[in-house]
């Protein structure tokens, strides 16, 4: 009988690259199928909303992208941190890897939600705590990623980045709430854990369809750029030799 | 020199040295003043329209004017090796942190606070606004300080360094701009400022108690 993984197995980045390869097409194809489906439900199925018309659909990606655009920060941040505080090389090449796809949900928030401000509230961007908060989310990204490619000495840029990053992260529950503290423009959350959906089910679907899409596609182009990251860093390593050598 | 804590040694040191080189030291303020003198020249000399963007503006250049002199902050020190010399000694690096950013503040965030109520009449500012504007930059030029330590920090010795604070600092300075600035519009308008200048205080607070730990570590990562 084979013998289960344990819970620090992909740790190691050979195992991680190994899982990382063989994972990496199906989650593009996870990623395709439901963004297919999502688009789908969310263009041709939900109905048109009574105040807004069809211009609401850019929600199916707006939101989706904005809840991707924190949760990959927190995540950057989380790996980052874990990985200065315990040394570990992986949860920093992770961290690294993270940080351009966060960066470009969070230009995908902003952007899909210039296209909906524009017929919604007449004007492509306000400068309304949420739209600002979250535009502070994308200079962090940039700040971030842009530190780390200024350190040459690894683990100095990894550890650098990481005290950026946790810094940083108290600007997310500042967007997140965002709404709820100052009385602006940007409407409240549609949808919540502990109420009912005040949406139609099919609306609800499409959104749910495109943030799995999302996750997908952010495991995706995250394994794919940390395998980059983890070859370059243990070029030295027998295994990478090996691979090379193979190919 | 036995008698003096560590922490005023290091202050009264920086100010010493930037005491020797007063035309430097006086940059960031001239800075400041020219930087916020092109504004009318380049918006037009209407003064309702000045009035209106004046607070902002004194922000905005404070907040350039005092992210040009971090590149300095540690930067000497680490060249001549006496940085590490400091951070090997028995002082903590929380305290050493502390000690640079209280003279940092007092020779560019005071010369700037000193400064902007001439700024405030160039553009029309009522002395109550002025007051107002004086009052938040108190607040908010010592977050500024702090803040732009720990960048300095992280920083250092890099190539492009000036430019990287900048990209590191100013997104976690934005609030402080908002609240400062916002602060002097809120009571042209008739509301009470108190406000803001509540959560500058916390804010104040907040990175007088995190930045310092921060830039220790960042020391530590970068040295």
């Amino acid at each position: 009988m084979k013998k289960l993984p344990r819970l620090f197995t992909f740790a190691a980045p050979k195992t991680f690259y190994r899982l990382a390869t063989v994972t990496g097409p199906w989650l593009y194809a996870i990623a395709a199928a439901f963004a297919i489906w999502g688009l789908y439900v969310g263009f041709f199925v939900a109905p048109t909303d009574a105040t807004q018309g069809d211009s609401y659909r850019i929600i199916f990606i707006h939101v989706p992208a904005a809840w991707m655009s924190m949760v990959l920060y927190m995540a950057m941040a989380g790996w980052a941190a874990f990985g200065w505080a315990a040394n570990a090389r992986l949860a920093s090449m992770m961290a690294r890897a993270i940080a351009p796809t966060g960066a470009a949900f969070t230009f995908l928030a902003l952007w899909t939600g210039a296209f909906w401000g524009k017929p919604t509230w007449g004007a492509w961007w306000v400068w309304d705590a949420r739209l600002t908060s979250e535009l502070i989310l994308l200079f962090l990204y940039l700040g971030f990623m842009a530190l780390v490619e200024a350190i040459d000495d690894v683990r100095r840029a990894d550890h650098a980045g990481a005290l950026l990053a946790i810094v940083g992260a108290v600007n997310v529950p500042i967007i997140y709430f965002s709404v709820r503290w100052w009385n602006t423009l940007h409407q409240g959350s549609s949808i919540s854990m502990t109420a009912a959906p005040k949406m139609a089910h099919t609306m609800l679907l499409s959104m749910l369809l495109m943030t799995v899409a999302f996750w997908a596609y952010a495991f995706a182009v995250v394994f794919m750029r940390a395998r980059a990251v983890v070859l370059e860093r243990e070029i030295g390593a027998d295994w990478v030799q090996a691979l090379a050598a193979k190919k | 020199m036995s008698t003096m804590s560590p922490m005023m040694a290091i202050l009264s040191r920086d100010l010493r040295l930037a005491s020797r080189r007063p035309a430097e030291a006086l940059l960031p303020v001239v800075f400041f003043v020219v930087a916020a003198s092109l504004f009318p020249l380049g918006v037009g000399p209407e003064a309702a329209t000045l009035k209106q963007i004046a607070p902002g503006i004194v922000w905005v250049c404070a907040l350039l004017s005092s992210m040009l002199s971090l590149n300095s902050m540690y930067a000497s020190d680490y060249a001549d090796g006496s940085l590490e010399q400091m951070l090997i000694s028995q002082l903590s690096g929380i305290e050493l942190a502390a000690a640079k950013c209280i003279a940092h503040w007092l020779m560019t965030g005071v010369p700037l606070l000193l400064v902007s109520p001439l700024l405030g009449l160039l553009f029309g500012l009522s002395w109550e606004a002025i007051g107002l504007m004086a009052f938040g930059l108190l607040l908010g030029t010592p977050i500024l300080s702090l803040m732009g330590g720990m960048g300095a920090a992280l920083t250092l010795g890099l190539r492009n360094s000036a430019v990287l604070i900048l990209l590191i600092v100013l997104p976690l300075c934005i609030p402080v701009l908002i609240f400062g600035a916002g602060a002097v519009s809120a009571a042209e308008s008739g509301l009470s400022p108190a406000g803001h200048f509540y959560l500058l205080g916390a804010m104040f607070l907040l990175s007088a108690l995190g930045a310092p730990v921060a830039t220790a570590a960042a020391l530590r990562i970068s040295v």
